[in-house]
């Protein structure tokens, strides 16, 4: 059996690619599309490193098949900068040194703009629920908080 | 590794057909929260997968004869986000909330967590509770089954090959209603419950409860309704003697096992006090509602 051939929307542009149904989106996103700033942590779901959006929607691309991308609308750390303008999110988390090794950053900074469009001025417990599902074993969190609510006081103005 | 087949049907009849008609083994995607883990994990290896999430019934939420209809590829996040739906059934939209993280939440289903038949689901007992009624198309049509009678043990359902469960409908709400779930956990999120409570009760004009129904879930192979446990509450005010005696009709219900999550005398005796705590909730909510 031959493999599907799908047509998406991927950070704005349309992309068509052919996909094994076994695939998972996570898998396209980096070996077929060659976008690696999504990483695989767990490919359980339970980790959140792999986070993405669909249809505004935040998911783990480790828990979303490649073939249930049709028509849909995704988002990735790659469409997060414009050109070499940072998101105010990836510049507060460079202010406030809210990385160590990386690995979960681009997860979590997809996670934290999708907070940020639906609530604009989160509480610091909103954001911690909200983060819940995206595992940092360097920072102990508390610089990642920090830097989400101040980008979210920027981007009110 | 064989080949896989996908199809993503836009009708029940469609759907029903192919999962009917399926030579190997064939499931229904519809989260995948479960499913992709377990085909990771080698666990399952169909031939077909099914996607329903392009099925209007299932994906929808309405206004059904003064109650609510709501799709079982509905997601946790579009109940939670539902304020109409929120508002008439909080314990039923507190339950699809614990599920998981902000990201499993956007894709795991109700009707998943339900077919999955793990016993510690969360939303299956807040259902319950609720007198949740699923409405399952199959090969031989349409039937109506309760919550209650769906999961029979870990991973197994009492659906027929080529069945799935359409929808689910949650019957109109009298006024002085209110219903709860608590779920215990050893941290504040992101973990399977170690014991679950919904209770769904009604006042009467007077402030006594006329109706009320009781389950627990992660005490038992299934989760349960305990109708000794509505007993204790039908006919009181629910005070603290009524709290008591739902606390004890729980606690003589629960048959759980021993497991790293706890032992079977700790699950019993957490069982009554979530019970308690859960009536007391609905309770408030129910006098809010007048």
């Amino acid at each position: 059996m031959g493999k599907a051939h799908v047509t998406t929307t991927l950070n704005g542009n349309a992309v068509e690619f052919l996909c094994e149904t076994r695939q998972t989106l996570l898998e396209i996103l980096r070996d077929e599309l060659h976008l690696t700033g999504t990483k695989e942590g767990c490919g359980t779901g339970d980790c959140g490193a792999c986070s993405v959006t669909v249809d505004g929607r935040l998911m783990c691309s480790c828990l979303f098949l490649g073939v249930e991308a049709q028509g849909k609308s995704i988002q990735t750390i790659e469409g997060m900068a414009e050109g070499d303008k940072l998101h105010p999110l990836q510049r507060k988390f460079l202010e406030h040194a809210a990385l160590q090794c990386g690995i979960c950053t681009p997860g979590v900074l997809i996670a934290a703009r999708s907070l940020l469009e639906r609530n604009p001025d989160p509480t610091e417990e909103e954001v911690r629920y909200w983060l819940a599902g995206n595992l940092c074993r360097c920072t102990g969190y508390n610089k990642i908080v920090e830097a989400v609510l101040d980008a979210a006081t920027e981007m009110r103005g | 590794m064989s080949d896989m087949r996908y199809e993503a049907p836009r009708t029940l009849a469609a759907a029903v057909s192919l999962l009917a008609g399926a030579k190997g083994h064939a499931r229904v995607l519809a989260g995948g929260t479960d499913l992709l883990i377990h085909m990771r994990a080698g666990r399952v290896e169909p031939e077909l997968l099914v996607d329903i999430k392009g099925i209007p019934e299932m994906t929808s939420i309405v206004a059904e004869g003064g109650g609510f209809r709501f799709g079982a590829a509905v997601s946790s996040m579009e109940l939670l986000e539902h304020e109409a739906f929120s508002k008439a059934w909080p314990g039923v939209t507190e339950a699809a909330g614990l599920i998981g993280s902000t990201q499993i939440k956007g894709r795991a289903t109700v009707g998943g967590n339900l077919c999955n038949a793990s016993p510690a689901a969360d939303s299956v007992p807040a259902l319950i509770a609720a007198g949740a009624v699923a409405s399952i198309v199959g090969p031989d049509g349409r039937r109506e089954a309760r919550v209650e009678d769906i999961a029979t043990g870990p991973g197994k359902t009492s659906l027929a090959k080529g069945e799935i469960v359409a929808s689910f409908l949650l019957p109109p709400r009298p006024p002085r209603s209110g219903d709860a779930y608590l779920r215990f956990i050893p941290r504040t999120e992101m973990d399977i419950a170690v014991v679950g409570a919904g209770v769904n009760l009604t006042l009467d004009e007077s402030g006594v409860c006329s109706e009320a129904r009781v389950s627990l879930g992660a005490v038992a192979e299934r989760a349960l309704l305990v109708p000794d446990a509505a007993a204790a509450l039908i006919g009181t005010r629910v005070d603290a003697e009524a709290l008591e005696r739902l606390g004890a009709a729980v606690s003589a219900a629960c048959r759980p096992i021993d497991d790293k999550r706890g032992t079977k005398e700790y699950r019993i005796k957490v069982a009554g006090v979530m019970a308690r705590r859960a009536a007391q909730i609905a309770l408030d909510r129910a006098r809010e509602k007048n």
